[in-house]
């Protein structure tokens, strides 16, 4: 991956501070993907990240304040080989301090598996979210550091 | 949640006239839908054509009003944009409905069921 000099602020880090609750996700989405660094992304690009940090965010809003008030920070910084990001939050660390298994919900790991002969009554309606996650995401780590949560992972653009 | 209903014989098209099916909207439009196709025509067709945004909160509802129509019924997508695709190719749900590019596509489709 060569680095890009002509994008104006790459490698400086953009912080926004989110409340914890879908509509706080959506609003602070929309204000994430108008402002340094994702206005210099092709929609396409834009899109993708969207789809990650909507994930990364409503899990934390979900589970880690399970659907209590709190505050998420996000920080992005724009890289030559993608969008470097950090997501800390002060909700319930992850279960067993680690991240969840990937894998499409139902199916295992197989990059190979469908839906296609599973019964009506048998497909999923959650789950999705960490597969989408790491699908889209590399070196994806969390740590519990201070009673916060932490994660960090590059979305390759 | 703002959903527009066309009715044919035997076919209920749906447009959504929101930009995005998400965590904060999820509910909603799965109850909404639930509604709308109380009328009992055997295709459904959802138009995504304006939705440019659909996290796993949303992709979830979509198939849980699949789910909602039972096997005699059929839940067909059209006009996927270029995120929604990625969200139904990644998680594989694009294995499980019939997606036409275009609405008009949809139309024109004889069902096979």
């Amino acid at each position: 991956m060569s680095p890009a000099p002509d994008l104006a602020g790459a490698g400086t880090s953009h912080s926004f501070v989110l409340a914890s609750d879908p509509l706080a996700v959506r609003t602070g989405l929309a204000k994430i993907a108008a402002a340094q660094p994702l206005s210099q992304l092709t929609a396409d690009q834009r899109g993708t990240v969207e789809v990650v940090l909507a994930e990364v965010l409503n899990n934390v809003a979900k589970h880690a304040y399970a659907g209590g008030p709190g505050q998420i920070s996000v920080s992005l910084r724009l890289l030559g080989a993608g969008l470097a990001c950090q997501i800390t939050d002060s909700g319930v660390a992850m279960p067993g301090n680690q991240l969840p298994a990937g894998g499409l919900p139902g199916r295992g790991a197989d990059p190979a598996s469908s839906y296609a002969d599973h019964s009506l009554s048998d497909l999923p309606e959650g789950g999705f979210g960490w597969h989408l996650i790491r699908q889209l995401t590399e070196g994806l780590h969390y740590a519990r550091v201070g009673g916060q949560n932490k994660l960090s992972f590059t979305i390759p653009l | 949640m703002q959903l527009q209903t066309q009715t044919r014989p035997k076919l209920l098209s749906v447009l959504v006239m929101e930009d995005r099916i998400d965590a904060a909207s999820a509910i909603q439009f799965k109850e909404k839908m639930r509604d709308l196709t109380q009328s009992g025509e055997p295709r459904v067709v959802l138009d995504l054509a304006r939705v440019q945004f659909l996290d796993s909160s949303g992709l979830g509802a979509i198939v849980a009003v699949k789910k909602l129509l039972g096997p005699d019924r059929a839940l067909e997508l059209s006009s996927l944009t270029p995120t929604v695709e990625k969200v139904f190719r990644l998680t594989r749900m694009d294995s499980i409905f019939t997606i036409h590019p275009t609405h008009a596509a949809a139309l024109s489709h004889v069902a096979s069921a």
